[in-house]
């Protein structure tokens, strides 16, 4: 027992107890950590997704801004009931462009991974702005303000540089087209074919039917898109998960 | 800092602290709590080596017992299907025009539409399927796109006015604001609610015969093979007080459904087609 009454020492040493916790907690941080970013099975490769296009970037701010993730989830778990409910399970790869990740850990909302396309923009529309106008059983807040918050898509390029200078594989083109980018994409009387070029499936409309762009187009492309991207008639999922 | 001794009261050891006088016994945890200590730590390791844990190079250990997360939910979701194959292969291929709402089979496909219905219906028509504003009542007996059960099938499996599926129903009003004057609107907004007991000879009832009569028909009773909605009962989508009427003619109007046919299993899209078609209003 003579290593063990060693342990005395940190125990009567404030400093080298603080010392030996942390070099503990690194350890164990590496050992569980680290090997994620090497390992080649956590992101596992999926046909179809894409980052964000700037109108659906600027919609996912919004979504973290109003604190969505506070009452909705973004991740379905490989159980039957949530794939029944919600759809396919969410895979690694389907937040791999996001900075931070909206997985969320609660939910007094449903989950939101593969909300996308399942209403139409109107519902969104309706139900953002009285949640209680649709679904009656509903206690969500109502966010109709964002009608009256325009978005004027200056600092949009700069954001996407940020995005890419944190990982996300942003083209300069991409980059050097943000702008208009971002506003056909609200706009479906615009020439919007190269913006669906550079973003396949973003989803066009004037989504609060008014001329200006706001808030809320921006949150509802976010949200018409989530979950839709990936191919999964392609999708072969890795038997060791 | 003294050394351990023999306390004299109890017999037992000292930690060898001394604060003033005061010292405290060395009393080992109880046998019982050390053993479950060190049975938990050996149950960690063998549930390691059971379960995938390990990061190595390339991957993790896989674990002697084979399980994986995916492979659980997989196995889960085809054994339900194995369960309900049966039930599942003849709800498919069910004639829907001639379907038995007194067999076994409509009993089944009534329950599993009903949960089907609350988890992607309801959101729009409403948990009770009463509907709300612009999101139609599948109670009643007022249908569209037409209320048999297989004309609801179709609907539900390509929706309406979706870019999705090139079989949606579709069908667009003319937004009357680009076409009409205001007194015209006015008029026509003033005669809409008298159908069907209506004044054709009224400033609005002649603007609807040349306006409106071609889709949703000469007295307003709707055409279900264009999505011309009946005007001349008392159920609205959108409202039937003068305010909205006003919107509706000026603006139009344009419901989406999404095609849930990309979304659902066939098996799925008649079953929630039978428990909307039995709700009350079906044909």
């Amino acid at each position: 027992m003579a290593l063990i009454d060693k342990h005395v020492i940190l125990e009567r040493s404030p400093s080298l107890l603080l010392a030996f916790s942390l070099s503990v907690v690194t350890i164990g941080g590496i050992v569980e950590i680290a090997p994620l970013f090497w390992l080649e099975n956590t992101i596992e490769e999926v046909e179809g997704m894409r980052p964000y296009s700037p109108l659906e970037l600027a919609g996912r701010d919004i979504y973290i801004r109003e604190g969505c993730y506070v009452c909705h989830s973004q991740m379905i778990r490989p159980m039957r009931d949530e794939v029944e409910r919600y759809g396919h399970y969410s895979l690694a790869a389907e937040s791999m462009y996001d900075h931070p990740f909206q997985w969320g850990s609660k939910r007094t909302g449903p989950d939101l991974a593969r909300v996308g396309g399942r209403y139409s923009d109107e519902w969104h529309l309706d139900h953002l702005i009285d949640p209680q106008s649709v679904v009656p059983e509903s206690i969500m807040p109502k966010y109709g303000f964002l009608m009256n918050a325009r978005l004027d898509g200056d600092q949009i390029g700069d954001l996407m540089a940020t995005h890419r200078f944190v990982g996300v594989p942003y083209t300069d083109v991409q980059i050097k087209n943000a702008y208009s980018d971002f506003r056909v994409q609200a706009d479906p009387d615009a020439d919007w074919d190269d913006m669906l070029e550079r973003y396949p499936g973003a989803a066009i409309g004037n989504f609060d039917g008014q001329p200006e762009l706001t808030e809320m187009d921006a949150l509802i492309a976010y949200m018409q898109m989530l979950g839709t991207l990936v191919d999964f008639s392609t999708f072969v999922p890795d038997a060791s998960r | 800092m003294g050394e351990p001794r023999k306390d004299d009261l109890t017999g037992r050891e000292t930690m060898g602290h001394d604060f003033d006088g005061i010292e405290e016994l060395n009393t080992p945890m109880p046998r019982w709590w050390l053993i479950c200590f060190y049975l938990t730590i050996i149950w960690g390791i063998g549930y390691t080596i059971a379960f995938p844990a390990w990061p190595m190079i390339s991957g993790a250990t896989a674990g002697v017992l084979g399980y994986s997360t995916r492979g659980e939910v997989s196995e889960q979701i085809e054994a339900h299907e194995a369960a309900n194959a049966e039930l599942v292969s003849e709800l498919v291929s069910v004639d829907l025009a001639a379907f038995d709402p007194q067999s076994d089979l409509h009993r089944y496909a009534v329950a599993r539409g009903a949960s089907v219905f609350r988890a992607q219906c309801s959101q729009c028509h409403g948990s009770g399927a009463a509907g709300a504003k612009g999101y139609p009542n599948l109670l009643d007996n007022d249908w569209i796109w037409g209320g048999a059960l297989e004309e609801i099938a179709r609907t539900v499996r390509h929706g309406i006015r979706n870019e999705t599926d090139t079989d949606a129903h579709w069908s667009e009003m003319p937004a009357f604001g680009d076409l009409l004057e205001g007194d015209e609107i006015s008029a026509l907004v003033d005669f809409i609610p008298t159908l069907p007991v209506a004044d054709w000879d009224s400033p609005g009832g002649v603007l609807f015969t040349d306006n409106c009569a071609s889709c949703h028909g000469d007295t307003g009773l709707g055409d279900r093979s264009q999505g011309a909605p009946n005007l001349a009962d008392a159920i609205w989508l959108y409202g039937g007080d003068p305010d909205s009427l006003t919107q509706t003619v000026t603006y139009s109007r344009f419901g989406v459904m999404p095609a849930w046919g990309q979304r659902l299993t066939e098996a799925d899209v008649r079953a929630v087609s039978a428990y909307v078609h039995a709700l009350g209003g079906g044909e």
